[in-house]
């Protein structure tokens, strides 16, 4: 354990010469200096894409603009981020089982901690997610403070049953992603294109995404923290 | 020198500060917090310039795509905390080997 350590250090100092390291700097920084010159050369004042956002809130179904353009006007974008968000979920589970690693005891505080903070939690969670649609909130706050409640639970050493690492946490998982693909595929199919909801049942649609999505990414956030596949079944 | 410059340039400076330590430094796990570094100067970049409105409410764009931008951040960088720890398993380092693996 002590010399794994003692190498560990050994690593973390670079291996460049200090003239290439000078060299390495003075580049990065003209590199700075063209990036500042490229700030200080937009204009002041600028209000972008915010009135096309205003003069259709209306008809996003949510009345903060942020979730608007989140669910509804680049929905696209936020379907893709779900889809990343399992595709970083698959590459660490194809990657093996969860890392064999000692395990120090949680000790009364962080046990008593999260018995009481989990609950709270996942309270927040459901008022972010509720908020998220005319204030700041949504699906992603609500699904990270979610994955924080998971991990303060694996962090105290729960680790989930194995009845449910299996068919239950991959449904779990996926259900964010599927729910958004089957309603965007569902209003083309009824007459308008990929992802663009009715005005009238815009409001309902995307909260049922929304919760979907919080489910998952609190989940995914939570399994990403356990750095590996959970076995599914008892060691041979 | 108004805010949004005044953050925005922070984000530049966060952002060089990042690239000089993901080339400098040989340990994955920097070269991992570098590349955040360099995220997070991008996102202060862009609320910034989301700032320069002329009422005080912000264009929610590029709120919206910093927020894409977190989760994807926060997906790679679980994904490359897991590839280095492979790459540990595997050679005994946390640094990226001069010839590639047999």
């Amino acid at each position: 354990m002590h010399d794994k350590t003692a190498r560990l250090t050994t690593d973390e100092y670079t291996q460049l010469a200090p003239v290439v390291r000078l060299l390495i700097a003075l580049l990065v920084s003209v590199a700075a200096a063209g990036l500042a010159y490229v700030v200080l050369s937009l204009p002041l004042v600028a209000n972008g894409l915010k009135e096309a956002v205003a003069e259709h809130l209306a008809l996003s179904g949510v009345s903060h603009p942020v979730t608007a353009v989140l669910l509804n006007f680049r929905g696209y974008d936020t379907l893709l981020e779900m889809g990343v968000l399992l595709l970083a979920l698959l590459g660490v589970w194809s990657l093996g089982g969860i890392p064999q690693q000692r395990e120090p005891s949680p000790g009364a505080v962080l046990d008593m901690l999260s018995r009481l903070l989990v609950p709270v939690l996942i309270l927040v969670a459901g008022y972010l997610l509720w908020v998220g649609a005319h204030a700041p909130g949504g699906a992603f706050q609500a699904g990270s403070v979610l994955g924080a409640a998971g991990v303060l639970l694996l962090l105290a050493g729960w680790r989930p049953g194995a009845r449910f690492v299996g068919l239950p946490l991959r449904i779990t998982l996926v259900t964010g992603l599927g729910v958004f693909v089957v309603v965007g595929v569902t209003v083309m199919l009824v007459g308008g294109r990929l992802l663009e909801y009715p005005p009238s049942l815009a409001g309902a649609l995307i909260l049922l995404i929304e919760a979907a999505a919080t489910l998952s990414i609190g989940i995914t956030l939570a399994a990403l923290f356990l750095g590996g596949r959970p076995e599914t079944r008892v060691h041979r | 020198m108004s805010n949004v410059v005044f953050y925005a340039l922070t984000g530049v400076g966060l952002f060089t500060l990042g690239l000089y330590a993901l080339i400098v430094h040989v340990h994955l796990l920097r070269k991992i917090l570098a590349i955040n570094v360099m995220g997070s100067g991008v996102f202060l970049v862009l609320v910034a310039l989301a700032a320069r409105t002329q009422e005080a409410a912000p264009d929610p764009v590029p709120h919206a795509m910093v927020i894409t931008g977190i989760v994807v951040a926060i997906s790679a960088t679980a994904l490359a905390l897991v590839l280095m720890l492979r790459v540990r398993a595997e050679t005994g380092r946390a640094t990226l080997p001069e010839e590639p693996l047999g």
